[in-house]
């Protein structure tokens, strides 16, 4: 069982009053309503590259991809090597030209500049509804790991509070700290943070990476004890049957690769965002490439985790007979069920009702994958240094918390209300705006988190409702940056129709071995997926082609905005960046070309 | 921004490495480290800790000093309204 103690408390703590401290620190360097969205435009481009990949790094991140790689091995490091290198290169060398050049704040905004007023708002709003639903499921998710792992189950009991206001307790408390260094500090304050956590994530979890190879028996050890595939992450990717994620390298390439990942990390304000608030152009250019180079090693430090745990013998309940002086001590360790009945250190799924194990109908236990990185945890470090794990992981939380609620109180302020509800207010007026936008925006976050208890398949359809509004959006940015010719009608049809086309093949296809409903058919079954994976990738190249389509179709029967207006939004029409005066191999181009040649090197070395 | 991250930063992992050695020297030996395979994680981990947190505020204090030495900077860009 866990038993924190007051090492552990302090190590905690210290982090949160280093995260107020910063946010009180920066207050008074809030003057204008620049200062406060867009940090002034005036950070390094090393903190606002470590903050970029940070703002991503929240719980799906951390839990996700441990889980994933427990259940699909080394395959998961695609979500590196093809989901996010590539984007973040196109994005940082194609792209932020134009998003920083452009001057505008938001995303959003930039739609406006390219395209038009309906393409703006249609996204504004789509954008700021699921900023707010994703930091509520951030929420919910934390809440229930640290009921999981019983963090203040010790402290509620020495306070005689009930235990029962765990939950609660968790939210309010994530809540109010990312709120309060928000609040104060704005931007700057949220990039400045997401900076320390991640820090503070590779200081928590790379001693545990260590410890789990070390006790594994380095990485043959670790060949020797997980499935052939798991450590392989090419092999059996050219047919979906041959790998364990069952999805062929089509699939792979054009949906995570050219669809999901560019769409993510090309068109997210939530990353966007700590781009556009670098110094000058050359740097903002060069923040998403600054960030690939730690994602490049991500896979070791959360991946991982997920795969050791695996590896690692299944504890069981046994008895160890000492002779100490003459007298005998029989020394007893009781596993739970649900824990020799996992793999590895990844404990079977129990049933809430029953609070019995749950098994598949082909008789094997169900395993609980979000457990396998938290499970390592506290399998591998004693007092202290647990500590720093804990805090670690709390701090991806609220990370991933922190970078939807400043990219929600932007958006909402600049263009939701200054566009559509109160135009030519001052300055300082926006800046107040600002303020309460961020209160509103957790408020909200915490209705979400509260309605995930009752509903239990709420987070489930809200995710799938994000993934159809932003499978098609790449489309989009692509066309309107490359191609002066595509319109604004162009533009929002094609978005209205990517998102229909992407709930088309959702309702008309199903994943081998689910029932219809939330994992696809509701329409009716014309095509089954090996995975929900499989299924995912293939509606994203669905949605993306329709957009891509329609985009260019209604843009050629409609009418073309004069080139004049478009200088400085699309490229043929925007002179080159100006040369800055450093040595070749300081560009950005440079820079891109040798984080290529790395994940290419990393890809052949996992092979 | 006048506030050098680094130095914050710096801070804090001094901070949590010094707690963290003094933590591993007073229960060198002990039980608690059967679980990280006999190793004194919190002596050793400290220490690089440490080691991070003190360059960082190396760092940090020298670009402080560098920034003090520059002549002081050009009346900031004037700062428009952002109404349309």
């Amino acid at each position: 069982m866990l038993n924190l103690t007051a090492v552990d408390w302090l190590i905690m703590l210290l982090y949160f009053v280093f995260v107020l401290g910063i946010g009180i620190a920066l207050k008074r360097y809030m003057k204008t309503s620049k200062d406060f969205f867009q940090a002034g435009r005036a950070l390094p481009a090393w903190i606002c590259g470590l903050a970029f990949i940070s703002a991503n790094l929240g719980a799906q991140e951390v839990i996700g991809m441990g889980a994933s790689g427990a259940k699909y091995g080394l395959e998961t490091a695609h979500f590196y090597g093809i989901g996010a290198i590539p984007a973040m290169v196109f994005v940082g060398i194609f792209m932020m030209p134009f998003y920083y050049g452009s001057k505008a704040r938001s995303v959003p905004e930039f739609l406006r500049m390219r395209f038009d007023e309906k393409t703006r708002a249609l996204n504004a709003c789509s954008f700021a509804v699921m900023t707010v639903f994703s930091s509520g499921i951030s929420m919910y998710a934390m809440a229930r790991l640290i009921q999981a792992l019983h963090v203040f189950d010790g402290l509620f009991y020495t306070l005689g509070w009930p235990q029962n206001g765990i939950f609660t307790f968790s939210i309010v408390l994530s809540a109010v700290i990312v709120l309060a260094y928000i609040f104060l500090g704005g931007l700057t304050s949220a990039i400045y943070n997401e900076v320390l956590q991640f820090f503070l994530i590779v200081a928590g979890f790379l001693p545990l990476v260590l410890l789990g190879l070390k006790n594994i028996g380095g990485w043959a050890g670790l060949k020797a004890s997980v499935p052939m595939a798991y450590m392989h992450e090419w092999k059996g990717v050219a047919h979906a049957s041959t790998n364990p994620m069952g999805i062929e390298i089509i699939g792979i390439g054009m949906g995570l690769g050219f669809v999901l990942g560019s769409g993510y990390w090309c068109t997210d304000f939530l990353v966007i965002q700590t781009a556009m608030a670098s110094k000058n152009m050359e740097s903002a250019r060069r923040v998403p490439l600054i960030a690939a180079v730690p994602k490049i090693f991500f896979p070791f430090l959360v991946i991982l985790p997920g795969l050791l745990a695996i590896g690692l013998p299944t504890p069981h309940t046994t008895t160890v007979v000492h002779n100490i002086n003459g007298m005998i001590v029989r020394d007893t360790t009781v596993v739970p069920q649900n824990v020799e009945e996992g793999r590895g250190l990844v404990p079977a799924k129990i049933n809430p009702v029953t609070g019995k194990p749950m098994y598949t109908a082909s008789g094997q236990p169900l395993l609980d994958y979000d457990m396998a990185t938290p499970n390592m945890l506290l399998h591998f470090f004693p007092t202290g240094i647990l500590g720093l794990g804990l805090t670690a992981l709390l701090a991806s939380f609220m990370s991933g918390m922190a970078g939807n609620v400043t990219a929600f109180n932007t958006v909402f302020t600049y263009d939701l209300y200054q566009s559509y509800i109160h135009k030519g207010g001052s300055d300082r007026h926006y800046m107040a705006v600002g303020r309460w936008a961020t209160v509103g925006g957790i408020l909200l976050s915490i209705a979400t988190a509260y309605a995930a208890i009752n509903f239990n398949n709420i987070m489930d359809t809200l995710q799938l409702v994000f993934s159809f509004v932003n499978a098609p959006l790449f489309a989009t940015f692509l066309l309107g940056m490359f191609w002066k010719r595509a319109t604004g009608h162009g533009a929002f049809a094609g978005l209205i129709s990517g998102t229909a086309a992407a709930m088309l093949h959702h309702g008309l296809t199903l994943p081998i071995e689910a029932h219809p409903g939330i994992h696809g058919g509701w329409l009716t079954v014309i095509h089954h997926y090996p995975s929900d994976m499989a299924q995912n990738f293939w509606g994203a190249i669905f949605a993306f082609g329709t957009n891509f389509l329609v985009t260019v179709v209604v843009s050629l029967a409609t009418k073309a905005r004069p080139e004049s207006e478009l200088v400085g939004l699309v490229h043929s029409l925007t002179p080159k960046p100006p040369r800055a005066h450093n040595v070749w191999w300081k560009s950005p181009e440079a820079l891109a070309v040798a984080v290529l040649l790395m994940a290419v090197a990393l890809n052949i070395f996992f092979y | 921004m006048s506030l050098d991250l680094r130095i914050p930063m710096g801070l804090m992992f001094t901070l949590v490495g010094a707690i963290l050695v003094a933590f591993g020297i007073a229960t060198d030996g002990s039980q608690i480290y059967a679980r990280s395979l006999g190793i004194n994680v919190n002596l050793w981990w400290g220490f690089v800790l440490l080691t991070f947190g003190i360059t960082m505020l190396l760092f940090g204090r020298r670009g402080q000093k560098q920034m003090a030495k520059l002549p002081p900077e050009p009346a900031e860009e004037v700062r428009r309204g952002h109404g349309h």
